[in-house]
């Protein structure tokens, strides 16, 4: 089976505090320390295993700036058999169903039974699979937390709904899939193991390899648009407790207690 | 002219999500004039039921049975919607497991904008919608724009916008022959039921919960510590689920459990509104974060800016000093 797997670089949730830059126009970018989508990097270790137990091939494909060669190569480090940078210009300002129209375009110049996304990244919409799939008239299913491969051309899938229930579905392939995080246990990617990488060709390919124009992607096409990060007037919030640990711990005992917290 | 809005109603067992109450509030503050049909989606009895729960909050309700309907496949309604609607309609849906399935894909298909999960509606200007979002797990807001002017597909997150009371006596149409019949090349075959673990965390008074900030799985143990001293047990968000820590059934969220403690202390938890969806029952809520700009602190009552796994073996002790 090949496997085409999007990823995106993001800041690492774990590792910032997300700050908005001084006109409102972008977050702060200074300082931030950058990792491949959470989502994603389930979504690449999925196609790894299902790679090894059925045969066939992992892509990665990034699209992007410069930098995101470095998570196309961690995760080709990870096992993916090759990497493609998406980038352009041309890009920049694609809302939703620009990122797909790029992505399907790629979809296209492969042959991939099998597309796998992240469920969500840092902006939260839950939508480039989706639109992917649509794009593609392909079957579709998001947020998939078990796969398994079923004889030639299908696919029996669960995906986590609400209550943590899961629901199981039987998908014809080829299909897109949104992968939801906890699906598997990414395997560690070491510096020996990226080192092993750093000398593979990873191809870049623009708008007009991908025979895109501007009334399809980038900030023209763009039909959903960002105007500004701000941060809401909120109400009061929490109260919070000042002082050295210890005198903050002793305030919030007393607070728990009279909560009848403490049992 | 009016703008033709539509809900998308999601039900179970003859009953409307509250989902239903809250979209036709977000329907009137995009347009106070809109004409809002309810859609709902279904089979026999339940879904009658439900559509007159619809019409006591919908000026007009348009259902489709088909037994194909009993449970919800967005496969097989996302075209059926497409035979339906307009072609410039504004759909709302819930961003929630199904619309995550639905409102992509319609959008594309419909040629219609997609703007996903918004958290506030600040107005038109001639065809152009102004909304709110979250990015970054909820640490900043967006405003966003979305051209309407050739139909638009918006997903609205729950709890946020207020809720219809209701009173409406609105008009039920079948419009199952015009949905059309579809074939889908995904088939729904059954849904496996969460399991509850040793510990039912949808029972306790006072939760310890932890999320990313506990950092390494050997630190459990110091949320451990504290629940004992506390009376309380251990609960989490999903990242601790994700890497294997605790077991799923100790997951609080709206893909986790649905807990009302009277006591719940969020520790290392950013608190996204997914985390905060499984926190119900107006517990006494505190959060202990290093980040002070964590969604959490929104939320919360009280608040302590510090590392957890600084904070949480003092609080320990204090607790047995002085209880």
């Amino acid at each position: 089976m090949n496997i085409l797997v999007c990823v995106k670089r993001v800041p690492d949730p774990a590792e910032n505090e997300i700050e908005i830059n001084k006109d409102g126009s972008d977050i702060d970018r200074e300082d931030l320390v950058y990792s491949v989508n959470e989502w994603d990097n389930y979504a690449v270790e999925e196609a790894i295993q299902i790679r090894d137990q059925h045969g066939g091939s992992v892509t990665v494909v990034s699209v992007g700036d410069e930098d995101s060669e470095e998570i196309l190569r961690r995760e080709m480090a990870m096992g993916a058999d090759q990497g493609i940078l998406v980038s352009d210009d041309a890009f920049q300002g694609s809302d939703g169903l620009g990122l797909a129209t790029i992505l399907k375009s790629v979809a296209e110049s492969g042959n991939y039974d099998l597309i796998l996304a992240g469920a969500q990244s840092d902006e939260g919409a839950a939508q480039t699979g989706g639109m992917l799939a649509a794009l593609l008239d392909y079957p579709y299913a998001s947020l998939v937390n078990e796969i398994q491969v079923q004889g030639g051309d299908k696919l029996q899938v669960g995906r986590e709904i609400e209550g943590g229930n899961q629901e199981v579905n039987e998908i014809e392939l080829p299909c897109v899939l949104s992968i939801q995080s906890g699906i598997n246990e990414p395997r560690y990617v070491g510096i020996r193991g990226i080192r092993k990488v750093s000398g593979v060709e990873i191809p870049e390919k623009g708008a007009s390899d991908l025979g895109l124009s501007e009334d399809q992607v980038g900030e023209q096409a763009a039909r959903v648009k960002r105007v500004d990060y701000f941060h809401p007037e909120m109400g009061e919030g929490a109260e919070i407790l000042e002082g050295s640990t210890e005198e903050v711990a002793e305030k919030l005992v007393e607070l728990l207690k009279s909560k009848g917290g403490l049992k | 002219m009016s703008r033709q809005v539509f809900a998308y109603i999601k039900h179970s067992a003859g009953e409307v999500e509250d989902s239903a109450y809250e979209l036709i509030k977000v329907a009137e503050q995009i347009d106070p004039q809109a004409e809002v049909t309810a859609l709902l989606f279904g089979t026999g009895d339940e879904l009658d039921k439900a559509c007159q729960q619809a019409a006591s909050i919908y000026p007009q309700v348009w259902k489709v049975d088909k037994q194909e309907h009993s449970y919800p496949n967005a496969e097989l309604i996302r075209p059926q919607m497409m035979n339906l609607l307009p072609a410039d309609a504004v759909v709302l849906a819930s961003f929630d497991t199904f619309g995550m399935d639905l409102t992509p894909g319609l959008s594309v298909k419909m040629g219609s904008s997609h703007l996903a999960d918004i958290v506030g509606v600040e107005g038109m200007e001639g065809d152009t919608l102004k909304a709110v979002r979250q990015e970054h797990g909820g640490q900043v807001h967006t405003h966003v724009t979305c051209d309407m002017s050739s139909g638009a597909i918006l997903s609205v997150r729950g709890g946020v916008f207020p809720a219809s009371e209701g009173g409406q006596s609105g008009q039920v149409v079948d419009k199952t022959a015009e949905a059309g019949d579809v074939q889908a090349r995904r088939k729904f075959l059954e849904v496996r039921e969460a399991e509850i673990g040793e510990v039912d965390i949808t029972k306790e008074d006072i939760l310890i919960s932890i999320g990313r900030g506990i950092e390494e799985e050997e630190n459990i143990e110091i949320a451990q510590e504290l629940a004992e001293a506390a009376g309380g047990v251990v609960s989490c968000s999903r990242p601790v689920v994700d890497a294997k820590w605790m077991d799923k059934s100790r997951q609080v969220g709206t893909s986790g459990k649905t807990v009302k403690p009277k006591i719940y202390l969020a520790m290392g938890i950013s608190g996204s509104f997914q985390h905060m969806g499984g926190v119900k029952g107006n517990p006494f809520i505190v959060a202990v974060n290093k980040n002070s700009k964590a969604p959490i602190f929104q939320v919360a009552h009280v608040g302590v800016v510090e590392d957890l796994l600084e904070f949480a073996p003092t609080l320990t002790e204090k607790i047995q000093e002085m209880k």
